[in-house]
């Protein structure tokens, strides 16, 4: 990938008497899955180019226990989150940016019952935010005229009514985009949400991730966006289900934002 | 003999007495049974702010403003309840009449009398042209969602007899008055000039020619079978979905006000894991001091184990089946149907007050429960808690939180998770990741 990222931990932080402006919350997803991954670091390099002082907490971060929480296993769940909340408030961390729309969630519903009260932000909420005070700006053309459709995902959109910020944001890149007929508020999930993501399907006639790409290709895109990193897996193999993966790409809108901005 | 006639002439109002209190009377007992069901459930968190709660219940029950999402079903809605609601101020006419044996007692209004009856035609012609379209979406058009595999035999007749009866209903309401019309032209005594007929005008002409006899019987069989037929509507509802009419109120003031993606904090497990996690705890101070009180179980296997909320929710649900249209699982031919979770709650929730019933109050263990018995761990795993169901429910009916409930029960009172999941859950508590990775190797990405 080229040049070296600047990502420090919050330990760092701690041992040069600094405070990060916010903590960026990689997940499990981000840290150590192949694809993910391409995500962390498409979204490091915006905030490197947006000069944002941001920490990341490494080896000391572990899973927020959502996925254990939505396979009905709350104590696993509490475990997690009570360590976590431990480092952070530890830290004295106030504010969060996560890729992952399900620690999005959990962090920002699910800790304050638990003690961890911080403000949380998807990272297309701060992409937008970065983009409105004039911290980053695209200047490639990349996607001009492109055809983008974005997938709502569940965590994000219809569980908080974060519908805006990534549409905005994709439409800095004057890519066209077209909307699903099921989108916002009835989206359609990827199929990976409720711990679906790590068993097999239950019997059917057909797979989530397949049905949703077929509502994707439906707007004929070029681009498929999305904004979480188990719809990204979904929708990829979704698309090549349908053996369109030489015509149709699936992105996360860092992803778009980084190529877009020749960052 | 002198005594005998005024008895007589009392004996209608005295027959409508009855019947207006043996159906007003049966209805209270069972609405005490459905409250008394669901205090069944256990506590619910309702607190929150109360004027949101008012809001939402103006908005989501009284302003409808859920159901038309989908325009068609939603207007066709919207005119029916209207109809209802606003037809039911003629009722209270009907007691009036009934009870003191006068004849359109509200007469005097005069021009806003009129304008009363009018509209109400116009709505009861509405709600009969909307209950026709309804009959034909379930039985001619046969749209999906009334026809999934929960909705074969009684739910699917309940379905229709609604329709039946609302039509009947109607058509008594503009028989009566087409009637009352052909008698207030024939200036029969007792049936005083009053009212606007913009409907059943059109069906007086029918019983032109007809002996002034025939007519008052016309008249007054209609009457009563109007009358008669609300109050059994009025009991139906209890063996019936249709309970929303009512219980869309109090369902929307509960419905959850925080984000769909909050699931509940369960708070017994919380004290459990501070205890494990506080090294200067002594693991035997609370356990000696309780250990006469049982724990507490988590999750739900049946439906005492769910909180009252969502034992108000299977009794509200009217099985609209909006819900499992939106499910993506049910969507791609799995068998999870939030709709079904639902009436098996419901239906569970009713098996369990009549075994109540039977043995003087108190419930006698029979062998089932909500888990296996009406809901299969199958439909349990195939949720992907995306909320569509949530979204999708006009009146905030909320399935996915008793599918969470139930798979809580499974994971840990029963660990019985599919052994992916078990695989998943052990590499959490061991390397803090889904994965069997290092935590160690947690910022390895940044190098790659």
């Amino acid at each position: 990938m080229g040049e070296a990222l600047v990502v420090k931990t919050m330990e760092e932080y701690m041992a040069e008497g600094k405070e990060p402006e916010i903590l960026f919350w990689v997940g499990s997803a981000g840290s150590y899955d192949d694809r993910a991954k391409k995500i962390s670091r498409a979204f490091v390099k915006i905030l490197n180019k947006a000069k944002v002082d941001f920490a990341v907490l490494g080896p000391e971060e572990s899973c927020t226990g959502d996925v254990a929480k939505r396979a009905g296993n709350e104590f696993l769940f509490q475990m997690q989150a009570m360590m976590n909340i431990e480092v952070l408030n530890g830290y004295g961390i106030k504010r969060i940016v996560t890729c992952d729309p399900h620690s999005f969630n959990t962090l920002k519903n699910e800790y304050p019952s638990l003690g961890g009260n911080y403000s949380v932000v998807h990272h297309t909420q701060f992409i937008k935010e970065l983009m409105d005070t004039g911290r980053l700006s695209i200047e490639g053309q990349t996607y001009k005229d492109k055809r983008i459709t974005f997938h709502d995902p569940c965590y994000l959109g219809r569980a908080n009514s974060v519908f805006e910020a990534p549409r905005e944001v994709l439409a800095k890149t004057n890519a066209k985009i077209t909307e699903m007929k099921r989108h916002k508020k009835t989206a359609l999930c990827c199929g990976a949400g409720g711990a679906q993501m790590f068993k097999e399907p239950e019997t059917g006639d057909m797979d989530i991730n397949v049905l949703r790409t077929q509502q994707a290709l439906e707007t004929s895109p070029d681009i498929i966006a999305t904004g979480c990193p188990y719809c990204n897996t979904m929708m990829t193999d979704g698309i090549k289900a349908h053996e369109k993966e030489d015509s149709v790409k699936v992105l996360d809108v860092a992803e778009l934002i980084a190529s877009s901005g020749n960052l | 003999m002198n005594l005998i006639i005024p008895m007589i002439s009392f004996i209608p109002n005295i027959v409508f007495a009855l019947f207006l209190a043996f159906g007003i009377g049966y209805f209270i007992k069972n609405v005490k049974k459905l409250i008394r069901n669901i205090k069944l459930g256990r506590e619910a968190d309702i607190t929150g702010n109360k004027g949101q709660r008012w809001k939402n219940m103006a908005m989501i029950a009284l302003g409808q403003s859920k159901m038309v999402v989908r325009p068609i079903a939603g207007l066709m809605h919207i005119i029916v309840y209207v109809g209802f609601v606003i037809i039911n101020i003629e009722v209270l006419e009907i007691i009036i009449d009934g009870l003191l044996g006068t004849h359109r007692i509200f007469a005097f209004l005069g021009g806003f009398y009129d304008f009363l009856i009018g509209s109400f035609e116009i709505l009861a012609f509405l709600v009969i042209v909307a209950v026709l379209i309804f009959w034909v979406r379930r039985n001619v058009i046969r749209l999906k969602r009334f026809i999934k595999p929960e909705m074969e035999g009684w739910p699917k007749k309940d379905g229709n007899l609604i329709l039946y009866i609302e039509l009947v209903l109607m058509f008594l309401f503009l028989t009566m008055n087409a009637t009352d019309l052909q008698l207030q032209q024939m200036g029969v005594e007792h049936y005083v000039e009053a009212g606007a007929f913009p409907i059943s005008q059109f069906i007086a002409p029918l019983f032109e020619g007809m002996s002034q006899e025939s007519l008052v019987l016309m008249e007054r069989t209609a009457w009563w079978l109007h009358i008669l037929g609300i109050l059994f509507f009025l009991n139906y509802l209890y063996f019936s979905k249709h309970l929303h009419i009512l219980l869309a109120f109090p369902n929307t003031f509960y419905g959850k006000l925080n984000p769909q993606g909050q699931f509940n904090n369960v708070e017994a497990v919380t004290n459990e894991v501070k205890l494990m996690m506080d090294p200067s705890a002594d693991p035997f101070a609370s356990t000696t001091e309780e250990d006469t009180e049982e724990p507490e179980k988590f999750g739900a296997s049946d439906v005492m184990d769910l909180n009252w909320v969502q034992l108000l929710n299977a009794y509200t649900c009217t099985e609209c089946g909006r819900c499992t249209s939106e499910c993506p699982a049910n969507q791609t031919g799995k068998k999870l149907s939030p709709r079904k979770i639902m009436m098996d709650t419901r239906d569970r929730l009713e098996e369990v007050g009549k075994n109540i019933d039977a043995n003087k109050g108190a419930f006698q263990p029979d062998g089932k429960q909500l888990l296996d018995d009406y809901i299969s761990r199958e439909e349990l795993w195939a949720c992907t808690t995306c909320n569509a169901c949530v979204e999708a429910c006009p009146v905030s009916i909320d399935p996915l939180s008793i599918i969470m409930e139930m798979r809580r029960f499974l994971v840990m009172e029963q660990s019985a998770a599919p052994t992916e999941l078990n695989n998943m859950m052990s590499n959490i508590e061991n390397n803090g990741a889904p994965w069997p990775y290092n935590q160690m190797d947690r910022l390895n990405w940044v190098n790659e």
